[in-house]
Parts: structure tokens; sequence; C-alpha cells
């Protein structure tokens, strides 16, 4: 009977074959899931995430439609040379909004999980048109076409579909949602009410130009927020435990 | 289709009894190191299950109780451990008394060397060369706020225009034609005077109309002359160093619309410790005072 079992019985019997592919590849599988099942939640107890305003989101929406992915991650690991060059090691909680992900698997630019704020609007929207004119050795693409206007009509069923995989999105948030996202790319425009709802969000001319609300100004807006949400002058060991 | 197993003449070696055309295909042995690494890695990887995150008893942790997050701190403790000495002197000492001492200098050129590339050559260039559309050469003596030990360190602990502390440079240039403070033609005229300052101007009755306005309007953060004043953060204007460029065009954009760059502010993002050496670094580059 074992004698039977051999590479040649499997090899003639795709049921077989199948069934012990399956099972192999379950190991790798299980391996990484099934730790996580020890844990009540993976998200960290840190104070400051929220979702994105709606400008943020259509950069975002930007963002991936560019493939921006595809040659800078969103995602510092807790290595000790990683920490020296982009700051704290990223958090669960700080993409805990993001539907997709935006983590990432290579990294031909560098990381982006905390770009926020390391370089000034100016700078984010002239490298996106042409970054070589500022970074000579740069093989990024120009993304100069951004500079045309944002199409938003839809930013509300954009809110609500968040919404519906689970992002807090509140009703007052999709009603004012055409409103904030006007606010937040004027300066000059009033944002108390704005403020109240997306706490930390800044308002600006993102792409230099506070007339006409581009693609330059969502994207340069997700940009200039990635990494700086979660204050980390106050966050102590016992809250970064998953458990 | 597999024919009969058949041991081949040549090699030696069975065949698998397999055959297309008259081929058959040799069944040869793994080498028996090979095999061996492979059976050691099987048993390797059975331990490594149970000592690491991997099976659902040992939990997310693993019988070590190993993690990156966990292992990170002690690497970082004694990483800052191993430099906080040589941090602690460059913390404590002046970016002009590091200059002056051979040993706190090296140190200080080699982790600001480190540090610019990370977090300043981006607007400022690997070089310090700097690039148009306002951002300044670190490598020349043409400084805004100048160039001295201690203007260099004042611009990197609180940035221009950055809106985190009071103690930030810049101030706010109007926008002289979208504020109506200019027509469009006192901009052109406006124009071909700060063009006269480095001899570049065409037209001498537009300079002549530009003087007046220059003197009513620019003259008091730029100087009579356009030499600029550091004080204000106003750039001369009668060299040949342009943040946004020197052709006309730019400066009547400049004129009409204003510019603000903006440098955010590093004291809160880096160690005083390595604000002090890109201070050493930057002043190093080519233009310090």
């Amino acid at each position: 009977m074992f004698k039977k079992f051999s590479h040649g019985m499997i090899e003639r019997n795709v049921l077989l074959l199948g069934v012990l592919t399956l099972i192999t590849i379950s190991i790798g599988g299980l391996a990484q899931v099934v730790p996580l099942f020890t844990i009540e939640s993976t998200i960290e107890r840190v104070q400051g995430v929220r979702p994105y305003t709606p400008l943020e989101l259509l950069g975002r929406n930007i963002y991936v439609r560019e493939g921006c992915y595809a040659c800078h991650s969103q995602m510092v690991r807790p290595f000790r040379d990683e920490a020296e060059r982009y700051g704290h090691f990223s958090l669960a909680a700080e993409s805990m909004y993001d539907r997709p992900f935006q983590w990432g698997s290579k990294r031909t630019g560098p990381d982006l999980a905390r770009v926020g704020g390391k370089y000034s609007d100016d700078w984010q929207a002239q490298h996106l048109r042409s970054p070589r004119a500022l970074v000579p050795e740069s093989i990024m693409p120009p993304y100069s076409f951004l500079d045309r206007p944002l199409d938003y009509r839809s930013i509300q069923q954009h809110l609500r579909a968040q919404r519906a995989l689970g992002v807090p999105y509140s009703e007052e948030m999709i009603a004012n949602a055409r409103a904030d996202l006007e606010t937040q790319a004027r300066p000059e425009a009033d944002g108390t009410a704005f403020a109240t709802r997306y706490a930390r969000a800044r308002q600006g001319a993102f792409d230099g130009n506070p007339g006409v609300v581009t693609e330059m100004d969502a994207l340069v807006a997700y940009l200039q927020m990635l990494g700086t949400l979660v204050d980390f002058r106050d966050v102590t060991p016992e809250q970064l435990r998953q458990q | 289709m597999p024919t009969k197993i058949e041991k081949d003449s040549v090699s030696g070696q069975m065949t698998t009894g397999h055959e297309w055309d008259g081929l058959k295909e040799l069944n040869t042995p793994l080498p028996t190191w090979w095999l061996y690494t492979w059976y050691v890695c099987i048993a390797f990887s059975l331990v490594w299950v149970v000592l690491y995150p991997a099976l659902p008893i040992t939990g997310a942790t693993g019988l070590l109780g190993w993690t990156a997050r966990g292992a990170l701190p002690a690497q970082q403790a004694a990483e800052r451990t191993r430099i906080e000495p040589m941090l602690a002197r460059l913390r404590a000492a002046t970016p002009e008394q590091i200059a002056a001492d051979p040993e706190l200098r090296g140190f200080a050129l080699a982790g600001g060397r480190v540090a610019f590339a990370n977090n300043c050559a981006g607007c400022h260039g690997a070089g310090g060369q700097g690039a148009v559309g306002g951002f300044p050469s670190l490598a020349d003596d043409d400084w805004i706020y100048g160039g001295s030990f201690e203007a260099i360190q004042h611009t990197i602990r609180h940035g221009v225009r950055a809106n985190e502390s009071d103690e930030q440079r810049g101030i706010a240039m109007p926008a002289f034609q979208t504020t109506g403070m200019l027509n469009p033609n006192q901009v052109s005229d406006t124009a071909e005077f700060v063009l006269s300052l480095t001899g570049r101007s065409t037209d001498a009755a537009a300079v002549t109309r530009g003087e007046a306005l220059y003197t009513e309007n620019c003259a008091s953060c730029h100087s009579d002359r356009g030499e600029g004043n550091r004080d204000l953060g106003a750039p001369r204007l009668n060299d040949r160093i342009w943040l946004y460029g020197g052709d006309k065009a730019a400066v009547m954009r400049s004129i009409a619309y204003s510019r603000a760059g903006v440098m955010p502010s590093w004291q809160g993002r880096l160690d005083p410790a390595m604000i002090n050496m890109l201070t050493v670094y930057v002043h190093a580059m080519g233009g310090g005072e």
C-alpha cells in the first residue's frame, strides 16, 4: 500500500495532485495568518488618525490611478536604519482607513509613509511637474498633466463607498463633502466647520493657484498629510502593543 | 506514453519510462549533497516555526517572544549609547566651536553630509547647487538670510514661512498687480528698472519710469540699488543670481503675483546635534561667512 504512494501515482492523478498542492501551499499561508488569531486587534491604540478629507481622498485616488505604489512604498519597517531615515515605523492604525492600503512592496523611489511636511507644497507641485528640474538624478516620470481641473462631481459617492467599506464618514461629512473639498483648496476660505470635521487638516493653495481646484491640488494635499496624523511625542510603548 | 523503464546504455542511469518520438528521458537522481542540504533545511524550518511566530499554540511571538517591533528599541538604544558621547559634544558646542575643533569638525561634516542628503538635497540639490523655482543655492556666497553660522542654524531650526514658530524667516512680498498697486504697464516698467541693475535693460524710457515706481514700492525692502536686505529676507536684485529666473517674464511675474518660498522647520524633526552638524556642513559648502 505504502509502496503505491509514489511520485508516479501523484503525477497520474489530477485530483490527488490538486489536493496535495493545496495542502502544501496552505501551510505557508497559515503560518502567516494563524498567529494573528491570538491577537484581539492589530490596530494600535494611538490618537489622531482620522478619515481622509474629501480633497485628500481624491488625491489618494490619483495616487492609485497613476500607480505611484509601483515605485513608492508607504511602510516604514521596524528596522533601525529605516527609522533613522524615515522616522517612526508605520503603525497598522495609520492605514486603518486605507481602502485599499498603499503599503507597496517595492522601492524604486523613497518610502512616502512620512513624507508629509518634509517638503514645501511648491516643491511637491514643481517636482511632480518636472522631477529632474529639481532632482537631476531622479528617474521619476513627469506628471505635469495633473494641472488639469479636478473632477469632483461624484465626491459624495466616493465618501459613501468608503463608508460602505467601514470608514466612519458621518452623514454631516458626506453632506458637506463638496464644500469641504473646495474649502481645503482655498486658503482664504472660512475653514472653521471644516476643521471640526477633519482634525489637523491644512488648507492651502497646494499647486500655487488658488483659483482652480486641480488634480495637483488633490495629490499634493494627500502627500502633505501622509504620516502626520499621529503625534509620536505622546505615544507610549504600551499603546503600540498589538494584543 | 510511458513505455518500459530501462537502463540507458550510455550513462548507466535508468530512464523514466517517458518516450517522445524515440527520445527517452533519463531519471538521474539528485546529487547526494543537495538532497541532504534539503533535509537539513526541513529540520531547520521545524525548529524555526516553534521559536518564531508561526504556530497557533505559540501565539504571535513564538517561544522566543521575538517581534521586529520588540527588538527595535534595544538596537536603537545600543546605537544611541555608542554615539551619544559625540552627539553630546556636538550638542553642547556652537557651530563656530565645532568648525574650529578638527575632531568635531570631521564628525560634523560626515554626519552633516548624510543628513543633508536625506533632508535637504531634494530642494537644494545633492551638492547644494539649488534649483530655479525658489530653491536657493547653498554653495555660493549669495545669501538671502545670511551665511554666518548663526544665521544658517536659525534658518534650519525655524524654516521659512513654515508656520511652526514665531521665529521663522520670511515676510510676505505684496502681489503688486493682483492687489492693484501696479498696473501691468507699471509692472513692466519696474521689471525694466530691475533688469537695468544688472545692465540688461533694453528700454531707457521704461527704466526712467520704472525707477520712480521701484523707489516707491520696492526700495524699502530690496534697497535703493537692489542690494537686498537680509533682515527681511529680501534677495539681492543687482547680481546675476535669480531664485525664480532672471529673464523679464520671470521678474514681471515675481512683481505681479509675488513669491513666497517655504522651507520646513527642522527643529522638531532633527536632534539639535544634527542641526549643528548640518550648519557646519552647509557653511562649508562654499559660501560660509
